[in-house]
């Protein structure tokens, strides 16, 4: 499977070469058109995507049930894994979606000893890296809200504070780190991003089922983290230059502003490519998991019916209409039948009985 | 499905939250840019030419090496600096720094002021060490 991996970190590189390259020759062409560009492929993709889902038609209700569902009042119903109340469904999609609950009850099977019993494990490593790893992300995201902003927000600067919170210093002849103030988001989204992607590598049953399309976003994130920590303590770019790239991008007036290292282009072009890759990947799971039929329904399923939307009339043919078509016939075969012949009738039968 | 309305109405929001740039921006600044600040230099500063290093160098890195200055100071009591031309600085951000650029509020905050960066110098430092206030 060694392709997948290879071929991705392949097109990262390039990539990287391409901004680099970009950033030299032709900076608004990386600066200005590939940002917008990717922006709206973005939210055109994203938009498409979604409204495409909405259309698509939920056939079963199929709550998945992790707990005791509602029933007599004597036995105790598992409210927030078995809702039966829309609150008790937001409450599980807010733990889904915010501490990735079904992930955290994933489990991993393993055969124990010479006589080959299963157990069953906890796999929390991938639970845990997974969470800081999209936090750490988040949390990067968010901050970056300093470079799209002018004035920034008291509340942008306190979480610029709050990420620089551990006062982390290195400082021998070659390294130097710890002035500007490192941001520990940072550091977590490469660790996590790295974590990720080794589990793909040395988990074999994992690395099996892992394609290309898993590999890149991962390199591109790695990728993307990668720069934003090199031009941070390493190779420092001008960060006043950079503000006004963005901030023209935000305000419509778009200005390429000398003193960018290429560095940043790189950057840029990483999150570019991420941008107009989202819609179509993986990543999509961002809005995907806000519609997952198992998690966001209602346990009802015994209260109330669900019919399937597509159901068209069904012509039927009661018993009651069968039985009236063909009683008489029914009765002189000696077959039973719900509603006797009118009496008329039956005195005729008599009669034909006697003679 | 009649979830259509929930669905459009969290993809409303989504991209609320993702333009917010962009409106936050329109509502604070209508139809304004936000250059890089001009930094403005004292004339001790612009008599001087060049500061410890090149300009270039001194944009991006002047932490790093405020970094490696006070490490020096502190640390080995080395307190002179000495550029790759030759010339001899006292490694010091009240004597050397502050003596060209004694305008803080117009040189070291208007930049990291704009790009939201707060300097822990100043919980020791005076900003003005020769008390011209």
């Amino acid at each position: 499977m060694n392709q997948f991996y290879l071929s991705s970190l392949l097109a990262v590189f390039v990539l990287a070469l391409i901004a680099w390259l970009g950033a030299l020759g032709l900076p608004w062409l990386f600066g200005i058109v590939l940002p917008y560009l990717a922006v709206l492929i973005f939210i055109v993709g994203v938009v498409r995507r979604i409204v495409g889902w909405s259309r698509s038609p939920v056939p079963f209700a199929i709550p998945t049930t992790a707990g005791q569902q509602k029933t007599m009042p004597w036995i105790q119903q598992a409210k927030i894994d078995n809702p039966s109340t829309t609150i008790g469904v937001v409450a599980r999609m807010a733990l889904e979606i915010l501490t990735f609950r079904s992930l955290f009850r994933n489990t991993r099977m393993k055969m124990n000893g010479e006589e080959g019993r299963i157990s069953y494990h906890l796999e929390v490593f991938l639970w845990l890296f997974a969470l800081a790893f999209h936090y750490a992300f988040l949390t990067t995201l968010v901050r970056h809200l300093r470079f799209f902003l002018e004035p920034v927000p008291w509340c942008i600067q306190m979480l610029g504070t709050l990420d620089g919170f551990m006062k982390i210093e290195i400082l021998y002849n070659p390294i130097q780190v710890g002035l500007p103030g490192v941001y520990l988001s940072g550091i977590v989204l490469l660790a996590a991003v790295i974590f990720l992607f080794l589990r793909r590598l040395f988990v074999a049953n994992v690395r099996y089922i892992s394609l290309a399309s898993d590999y890149f976003p991962l390199f591109l994130i790695m990728g993307i983290a990668f720069t934003g920590i090199l031009m941070r303590y390493f190779i420092k770019a001008d960060v006043a230059a950079i503000k006004e790239l963005t901030m023209g991008l935000v305000t419509f007036s778009p200005s390429v502003p000398a003193g960018i290292s290429p560095l940043f282009y790189i950057h840029l072009f990483f999150v570019c490519v991420l941008l107009a890759y989202f819609p179509y990947s993986k990543l999509m799971h961002m809005g995907g998991i806000f519609l997952s039929p198992t998690r966001n329904m209602r346990t009802n399923t015994r209260e109330a019916r669900h019919v399937n939307p597509w159901n068209y009339p069904v012509k039927v043919h009661t018993y009651e209409a069968y039985e009236d078509e063909f009683r008489e016939k029914m009765v002189e075969a000696g077959l039973p039948v719900e509603k006797m012949p009118a009496p008329a009738e039956a005195a005729a039968t008599e009669e034909e009985e006697k003679e | 499905m009649n979830d259509k309305k929930w669905i459009v109405l969290g993809l409303v929001i989504f991209l609320g939250l993702f333009t917010f740039p962009l409106w936050y921006n329109l509502l604070v600044r209508p139809g304004t840019a936000a250059p890089a600040p001009e930094v403005v230099l004292t004339d001790k500063a612009k008599a001087a030419r060049q500061c410890v290093m090149p300009t270039e160098f001194m944009k991006t890195d002047h932490m790093q090496l405020l970094d490696e200055w006070r490490l020096k100071m502190v640390r080995e009591g080395t307190g002179t600096f000495v550029n790759p031309e030759g010339k001899m600085f006292a490694a010091s951000l009240s004597n050397t720094c502050l003596d060209c650029h004694s305008n803080k509020a117009e040189f070291c905050d208007r930049c990291h002021d704009y790009v939201s960066v707060a300097p822990y110098c100043w919980d020791c430092h005076l900003d003005n060490p020769k008390g011209e206030r």
